[in-house]
C-alpha cells in the first residue's frame, strides 16, 4: 500500500512525460502481483468500488471532526480526499494492510452496511498519504495526470511492445492483468484476446511537407476531405458492439444513437461528427457536447445526432482485410455501409483530380467550414498499425492568424522554470482587452529570453506564478497567433474559445492599437 | 475605581499592538518612538524606529538586515530577565522560531499578557527552545491553524533530500528556503543526518549564515552557488539553497535539470506544492502545527486568547469548542506566506 501511495505522490507532481514513465517503470519492476496491475487500473479508470461514495466519506469526515473546523478546512485545501487523509486522528489502531491488494480485497467486498466501519477502520491503520490513495482509489478520478494512455504507453516500454499491442488485447483484459504483466516480462506468451469485438489499433498520417509533395504522383493517390470530429473505430462482432477512441477507450456508452445502427459484423474506422439542424456537419463545438461523457441524455441525443463518417474498412464480416490495398477495402465498405442506417453512416467519398494544383485549390476552398484540409493517401497501401512512412499524409488548411495582446505572463516548469513561458493574449472590445487564448510554444529559446524580459520590465501585477504586463493603445507586445479554428464558449469571457493556438510571430513592430478586434474573431465564427 | 481591562495594557492599532501605559509598540509595521521586536523576520523587523528592544541576535539580524545605523537606539534583552518601561514590566522569553526569536510578556497592575510573535515547539538546535509562559491573555498567530496540519518530524522530512540527492545525482537539488531560521535550520538538519556532501548557498543567505556559524551554530563547509552557467556536474551530489525570490529569477537558470525541493509547513497541501512547481516537497516548518497551537494555548493557562494573523477563524472556533474565550485582532502587515 505504502509504494502505490508513493507512486500517486511522485506521479502528481512530476511535470514530465518520461519521467512519468519512468516512475510507472520501476513500480512495475519493484512491486508484485497484484499490486502492479491493480495501480495501473486505478490510473486506467477500470477499477470499481460500488458501496465507496463521496457521501460516506463525508459521513466519516464528521464523525471525527467539528464540522466547522471540517468545512475550514476543506474550504482551504480544496480537496475531499486530502482534506480528509490529512484531518483524520492519528490512533494505534493496529498493522496497516501491507499490500493494495488486501486493501482492494476489502473495499470490494464491502456492502453498503458494512463499507463504513472498513473504511474506518482501514483510515485509522493507515497514515495520511495512504489514507489518501485509498479514498481516491474508492471515489475514483486520481488526477495526477497521467492519462491511461500513458499507461498503456509504460506497460509497453516495460514489455519493449508496440503499445498497439496493448491497445489491441486491452479490452480483452480484467484487473490485475496477471497474465498481461507474466508476458511483458516474458514468462509466459502473449494473452489471447477473449473479448468480442475488440480494438484494433489505427493506422495514422504524416503531415506533408513540401518535399513530399516535389515528388507527389497524383496517379498514385487518392484524396478525401478531412472532417473535424474525433477519429473512432467502430466494430461488431457475434451481436457485441463497441465504439472504440482511437486509443482503444471504449466510448460506446456516450453514443446509443450509434450503437443501435451498428447492425454489421465487421471493424470500421471512421470520423465520428455531429449534425447540425440543417443536417450539415455542425462544428466541433457541438460535438464537444457528446465527448468525455459516461452516458448521455435523450435530450442531448436529439439536440447533438452523431454520425460515422466512414473511411476504412478492417474487418469485413469475420475476414480480416487490413492487407488488402486501399481501393478494394473501400470497395468493401462501400458496400457494407450501404446497408446500414444512413442517418447514422456514410462514406468520406474520394474527390477527383489530375494534377497537384488541382488538389491544392480544392485544399484552399473546402465546401464546409468543418473541414480541416486534406488526407492524402497511397492507393497501393495496406491498413498498417501505428505511423507508417509514406502511405498517408494529411494537408491541412493553413491555420488562421490574428494578432493579439500580451496580457498575462505564467512561469514555467521543468527547463523553463525561471522563465514566464506561457502567454495569455487579448484582442480589443472597444477600447479593452479582452482574454481569448493561451499559448506556450511557438517561439526560439531566444525569442523566450526575450519575452520573459519584457515581461519582468513591464509587470504591473503580480499574482502568484502571474504577472499581468502592461498593455495599452500605445504599449504592449503583439503576438501572432496561428489557431486551428474557433469555438464558442461560455466559459470564456470573450464568449470565444481557440483550438491549438500558438505563437507564429513576434510582432516588436507592431502597436497594440493595431491588434485585432473580437468583431474580427467573431466573424471567423460564422 | 473601574477594574482593569487587557484592552488598556495592549490593543491593536494600524501601526502594531500598542500598549499605552508603557508607551511601547510591539512588532510595528510603521516608524514608531519606541519599539519591542520578538524577533528578525522583516514582517515583524522593520527598520526606522527611535529606540528597539529586543534580544540580542535580533538586533544583530536587524543591524545585518538594515545596517548598523538601523535604529537611534538600541537596548539588548536577556531572556528571562524583567525590565520595567514606564512602570510595565516587560519579560523576553524564547520563542524557538529562529536564533533570537522571543515571546514577550507584559505585565502591569496584575494583568498577565504574553506575546507570543511566531513560535515553535518541534526540536530545533539553531534556535532557543520555547518555553510555556503562564499568562492572562495568550497573543497568538495562526498561520497554520487548522486541524489539517500536522507537521512531521523534521528529521524524516530531510531525510526524503538525502535520499533524492543519492537516487538522482545527477539532477540539481534546488531548495526553496527563506534567508533567517529556515536556511540555517536545513542545513543544520542536512548535517545532523549525515549529509556529508556540498552544500551551496544562494548569496542572499551568506551573511544570515555566517552570523548563525558566529553564533556558535556549526553549519560545516558552505559554498557559494556563483557557477555562472552551471554543467551538469558542477552540483552533482550536493545540494543548492536559494530564497524562493530566486527561483523566479534569472539565477536559477544557471543550474542544469533542477529538481525543485522547498522546505515549508505549506508543502502539507497539494494545490501549494503544484502552484509552485515543486517536485519534492519537504514538510519543515518554523511555526507550529494545530497539535503545537493548541497544546502551547492550554500550557499557557490563559482564559482569553487573541489570534493575530494566519487562519483565525478555526483557531477561535477551536477556543469556543474548548469554552475559552477567544477573539481575532485583524493585525495587518504580517504575512504567512513567508514561511
Amino acid at each position: 500500500m505504502r509504494a502505490f501511495a508513493e507512486l500517486l505522490e511522485d506521479l502528481v507532481l512530476t511535470q514530465s512525460r518520461n519521467r512519468k514513465i519512468e516512475l510507472l517503470l520501476r513500480h512495475f519492476r519493484e512491486c508484485r502481483d497484484p499490486d502492479r496491475g491493480l495501480a495501473v487500473a486505478a490510473i486506467t479508470g477500470d477499477l470499481d468500488l460500488p458501496s465507496v461514495k463521496p457521501a460516506l466519506i463525508r459521513e466519516l469526515a464528521s464523525e471525527v471532526s467539528d464540522p466547522e473546523l471540517f468545512r475550514l478546512s476543506y474550504d482551504f485545501v480544496g480537496d475531499l480526499a486530502e482534506t480528509v487523509s490529512l484531518i483524520w486522528p492519528i490512533s494505534q489502531a493496529g498493522d496497516a494492510p501491507q499490500s493494495l491488494g488486501e486493501v482492494m480485497d476489502l473495499l470490494s467486498r464491502a456492502s453498503r452496511s458494512t463499507a463504513p466501519a472498513i473504511l474506518r477502520d482501514l483510515l485509522d491503520r493507515l497514515d495520511a498519504s495512504q489514507r489518501y490513495a485509498v479514498i481516491k482509489l474508492a471515489t475514483g478520478g486520481l488526477r495526477i495526470g497521467v492519462s491511461a494512455r500513458l499507461a498503456k504507453q509504460a506497460l509497453a516500454e516495460f514489455g519493449q511492445v508496440d503499445i498497439g499491442e496493448i491497445e489491441e488485447l486491452w479490452h480483452g483484459l480484467t484487473p490485475p492483468y496477471t497474465a498481461l504483466f507474466a508476458w511483458l516480462e516474458g514468462r509466459a506468451p502473449k494473452p489471447v484476446s477473449l473479448a468480442l469485438a475488440p480494438f484494433r489499433p489505427v493506422m495514422l498520417s504524416h503531415a506533408a511537407d513540401e518535399r513530399d509533395l516535389e515528388t507527389f504522383d497524383p496517379a498514385e493517390f487518392m484524396a478525401e476531405w478531412k472532417w473535424d470530429g474525433i477519429r473512432i473505430q467502430a466494430v461488431g462482432e457475434g451481436g457485441t458492439r463497441r465504439l472504440y477512441s482511437r486509443t482503444g477507450d471504449d466510448i460506446s456508452r456516450a453514443f446509443p444513437d450509434i450503437v443501435e445502427a451498428m447492425n454489421f459484423e465487421g471493424t470500421i474506422d471512421g470520423e465520428l461528427l455531429v449534425r447540425d439542424a440543417g443536417g450539415s456537419v455542425a462544428p466541433f463545438s457541438a460535438l464537444q457536447q457528446r465527448l468525455n461523457r459516461k452516458t448521455v441524455s435523450a435530450k442531448l441525443v436529439r439536440e447533438y445526432p452523431a454520425f460515422i463518417r466512414a473511411y476504412d474498412l478492417l474487418r469485413d464480416g469475420n475476414e480480416d482485410v487490413r492487407a488488402l490495398p486501399l481501393p478494394q477495402r473501400k470497395e468493401r465498405l462501400d458496400a457494407l455501409v450501404a446497408t446500414l442506417p444512413q442517418a447514422r453512416f456514410d462514406l468520406s467519398g474520394p474527390l477527383s483530380f489530375a494534377t497537384l494544383d488541382e488538389l491544392r485549390a480544392l485544399r484552399e476552398n473546402p465546401p464546409e467550414p468543418v473541414i480541416e484540409g486534406l488526407m492524402i493517401k497511397r492507393l497501393d497501401s495496406a491498413y498498417v498499425a501505428g505511423r507508417p512512412r509514406g502511405l498517408w499524409f494529411k494537408w491541412k488548411r493553413d491555420p488562421q492568424v490574428v494578432d493579439a495582446v500580451l496580457m498575462y505572463a505564467q512561469r514555467g516548469h521543468g527547463k523553463r522554470s525561471g522563465f514566464y513561458s506561457d502567454y495569455t493574449f487579448g484582442v480589443w472590445r472597444g477600447d479593452e482587452l479582452v482574454p481569448v487564448g493561451k499559448a506556450y510554444f511557438g517561439f526560439t529559446d531566444e525569442e523566450l529570453k526575450r519575452i520573459d524580459k519584457f515581461v519582468r520590465d513591464n509587470t504591473v501585477e503580480r499574482f502568484g506564478p502571474v504577472r499581468s504586463v502592461r498593455a495599452d493603445a500605445d504599449f504592449g507586445l503583439v503576438l501572432e497567433i496561428a489557431f486551428e479554428g474557433l469555438n464558442r464558449s461560455t466559459r470564456h469571457k470573450s464568449g470565444i474559445a481557440m483550438r491549438f493556438p500558438r505563437i507564429s510571430r513576434l510582432r516588436w513592430d507592431k502597436p497594440p492599437a493595431e491588434a485585432d478586434r473580437l468583431e474580427t474573431l467573431e466573424a471567423m465564427l460564422s | 475605581m473601574k477594574a482593569m481591562r487587557p484592552e488598556d495594557l495592549l490593543h491593536p492599532t494600524p501601526r502594531g499592538l500598542y500598549c499605552p501605559p508603557g508607551d511601547f509598540y510591539i512588532d510595528p509595521v510603521r516608524p514608531v518612538n519606541r519599539a519591542l521586536v520578538t524577533h528578525g523576520h522583516a514582517d515583524h523587523a522593520r527598520a526606522g524606529h527611535h529606540s528597539v528592544m529586543a534580544t540580542a541576535h535580533t538586533l544583530a539580524i536587524m543591524a545585518i538586515r538594515y545596517g548598523a545605523d538601523f535604529c537611534e537606539k538600541q537596548q539588548a534583552a536577556v531572556l528571562g530577565q524583567t525590565i520595567s518601561v514606564n512602570g510595565v514590566e516587560v519579560t523576553f522569553y524564547p520563542a524557538g522560531h529562529v536564533l533570537g526569536s522571543a515571546q514577550i510578556l507584559v505585565e502591569w497592575k496584575g494583568i498577565r499578557i504574553c506575546v507570543s510573535g511566531d513560535y515553535k515547539r518541534m526540536p530545533d538546535p539553531t534556535a532557543e527552545t520555547y518555553e510555556p509562559v503562564l499568562c492572562d491573555v495568550f497573543i497568538t498567530e495562526a498561520t497554520f491553524g487548522l486541524p489539517v496540519f500536522r507537521h512531521p518530524h523534521p528529521a524524516l522530512e530531510i531525510a526524503k533530500l538525502i535520499r533524492s540527492v543519492a537516487d538522482f545525482p545527477d539532477r540539481t537539488h534546488l531548495v526553496g528556503v527563506y534567508a533567517l531560521g529556515k536556511a540555517q535550520r536545513v542545513i543544520r538538519l542536512l548535517r545532523d543526518n549525515g549529509f556529508a556532501g556540498p552544500v551551496f548557498i544562494h548569496g542572499a543567505l551568506k551573511e544570515l549564515c555566517d552570523y548563525y556559524e558566529a553564533s556558535g551554530i556549526a553549519l560545516g563547509e558552505l559554498r557559494a552557488a556563483t557557477v555562472a552557467a552551471g554543467k551538469t556536474g558542477d552540483y552533482s551530489g550536493g545540494v543548492v539553497l536559494g530564497p524562493p525570490s530566486a527561483f523566479n529569477a534569472p539565477w536559477v537558470r544557471r543550474f542544469p535539470d533542477p529538481l525543485i525541493a522547498f522546505a515549508s509547513g505549506w508543502m502539507t497541501i497539494r494545490s501549494r506544492m503544484k502552484q509552485r512547481g515543486v517536485e519534492l516537497p519537504l514538510v519543515i516548518s518554523d511555526h507550529c502545527d494545530w497539535e503545537e497551537l493548541t497544546l502551547s494555548i492550554r500550557d499557557t493557562g490563559a482564559g482569553e486568547i487573541w489570534v493575530t494573523h494566519g487562519r483565525e477563524e478555526a483557531l477561535v472556533r477551536w477556543c469556543e469548542l474548548n469554552q475559552i474565550r477567544a477573539r481575532p485582532l485583524h493585525l495587518i502587515g504580517y504575512e504567512d506566506e513567508a514561511e
